[in-house]
């Protein structure tokens, strides 16, 4: 009665890609395909576009810290095919990760992606809103990198007193 | 005569956010111009937490990312773990799971009702009426893990231990009295002309936006796409169980009530099938508690009552995960928020909301 979604492998992404795109894809694994991350607003409306794949639906997006480098892998659902495939791209910039935003063609990054820019400190071009998410404005670092290790100065996060409290010190929310 | 738009922050303590949750809205008059959302104040750095954790003492925090629906949180999690290692839970564990993430349906389902029927403006009396039978379905989980809201109970390979011998006939009880209960709820929230009178029509979402926006849910349903990953990806033993999945037409906030209203009817579908077929066995493959799968990543999502909710986990061989993701429903709803709520008036943006369903714990994780 019911069929299991079928995961698609890198390698069929990867040369779905390729008959269209060439020289885009990087890599292909059996789990995911990666590209080149200055392709990949065009690699990612060809996915959304085309008729074979179907990625209509951006399911998940999620940063990765890999201390060389950054990840980011995309898993792309479709929901008229039931097919699900991972999609990555990378950037080897370590002090300011920077890749292309996805949000032009699925909105559904928009959230997603402002998430990775708080917390792994990833700057998406051409993202509409990239901003702190769940930390404030001014908090030091990206918590979620390898690297980060606690707050530097040996402060502590969150508010250290009430606002308006001698000795309050304002770099926090507030 | 200069004008400029009025800022109203709703939140982030207040009864209609449903958490610290903060709604920024622009107005021109009583009109939204633009909405934003100001989260993180619950923010408790689960995913760094769990880098530092084994695989299997970061079930608990799975228990705190959705409080209102433990039991699925701990499932997905203990799905992508047993997908990495490539274990297959004994079949009366996966029956277990099954009944258990029904019957934490129904208490996420009813609490998101009672709340919607809240914001609409009946004040609190059908809410108590919805708590009366999660009441009972926690009384349930209390008999089965010791724990009424942060269950803990799934484990990586199973569950962590059977359930009593009393726990049947009240289950099987409860289960024979929910299609009362649920036309009781139904008389509540449809009977009544203001729920139906602001609920209807607003906060539009069309199929289209909804999937582009990657809502899930019954907020995806309510749009009209028939997508449950208990039907399209299959988990633990919903490829045995006969439900169906309703749909919306219109993709108003009326129509996500509705999707939630008749969710209730099959979740206790489910529960009877799953009562009557739950096997004889062990109900765990008794894995050690200290864990190291392979290097590699996997992705385990299963249809939480909010959506779909997913763990992406990656390990390099050690003792705990490398990365750790949660992809939440909560969070990931809220991105047609602006779409929703431009144009109507700040009234309407709280019924909207309501039909969000958000979790706060789960939002900012």
């Amino acid at each position: 009665m019911t069929v299991a979604t079928r995961i698609l492998s890198g390698f069929d992404v990867a040369h779905r890609i390729d008959g269209s795109l060439s020289g885009a894809v990087v890599e292909a694994t059996p789990e995911w395909a990666e590209v080149h991350a200055e392709r990949l607003p065009e690699v990612a409306r060809f996915l959304h576009d085309d008729p074979e794949l179907d990625f209509h639906y951006l399911t998940s997006l999620t940063g990765v810290h890999r201390l060389d480098h950054f990840e980011v892998a995309y898993h792309l659902q479709s929901i008229a095919k039931n097919q699900l495939g991972v999609l990555k791209a990378k950037s080897w910039n370590v002090e300011e990760p920077q890749l292309p935003s996805v949000v032009p063609v699925w909105r559904g990054a928009l959230l997603q992606e402002r998430e990775a820019f708080d917390l792994l400190g990833i700057r998406f071009q051409g993202h509409p809103d990239l901003r702190r998410m769940f930390l404030w404005e001014g908090f030091p670092g990206h918590p979620l990198r390898k690297d980060w290790l606690g707050m530097p100065g040996d402060r502590m996060s969150g508010l250290q007193g009430f606002p308006g409290e001698p000795g309050f010190d304002n770099q926090g929310r507030g | 005569m200069q004008t400029e738009p009025l800022i109203v922050n709703i939140g982030p303590q207040h009864p209609s956010t449903h958490g610290v949750f903060r709604l920024k809205l622009s107005l021109d008059g009583e009109r939204i111009l633009d909405a934003d959302m100001v989260v993180g104040y619950l923010h408790r750095s689960m995913e760094k937490l769990a880098e530092e954790r084994s695989y299997t003492q970061n079930i608990p925090f799975t228990d705190r990312t959705d409080y209102l629906a433990a039991m699925t949180g701990n499932l997905a999690y203990c799905l992508a773990v047993e997908k990495l290692l490539g274990v297959e839970p004994p079949p009366r564990a996966q029956w277990l799971r099954v009944i258990m993430a029904e019957l934490q349906r129904i208490a996420s389902h009813a609490m998101a009702i009672g709340t919607f029927i809240n914001d609409c403006g009946a004040w609190q009396t059908p809410l108590m009426y919805m708590f009366r039978e999660r009441e009972k379905i926690l009384d349930l989980f209390e008999m089965a893990c010791g724990a009424r809201l942060t269950t803990n109970y799934m484990r990586i390979g199973g569950v962590s231990r059977d359930i009593p011998a009393e726990f049947m006939p009240r289950a099987t009880a409860l289960v024979k009295e929910l299609p009362d209960r649920i036309r009781e709820y139904e008389g509540m929230g449809l009977g009544n002309e203001i729920v139906v009178a602001r609920a209807r029509g607003i906060g539009v979402l069309t199929a289209e936006q909804a999937i582009n926006s990657s809502v899930t849910g019954p907020m995806l349903r309510g749009s009209g796409v028939a997508w449950d990953i208990r039907k399209a990806d299959p988990y633990a033993a919903y490829d045995k169980v006969q439900f169906d999945i309703p749909v919306g037409t219109a993709g108003d906030c009326y129509d996500r009530f509705l999707v939630r209203l008749e969710e209730l009817r099959q979740s206790t579908r489910i529960l009877e099938q799953a009562l009557e077929a739950l096997p004889e066995g062990p109900v765990n493959l008794d894995l050690p508690l200290a864990i190291r799968p392979p290097v590699g990543e996997s992705y385990g999502r299963i249809e939480s009552p909010r959506g779909e909710l997913g763990f992406y986990i990656i390990s390099d061989g050690g003792p705990s995960p490398y990365r750790f993701h949660i992809r939440a429903p909560s969070l990931i709803n809220l991105t047609s928020l602006k779409e929703m709520s431009v144009g109507l008036t700040v009234a309407d943006a709280i019924v909207v909301l309501g039909s969000v369903d958000i979790v706060v714990g789960e939002l900012d994780r």
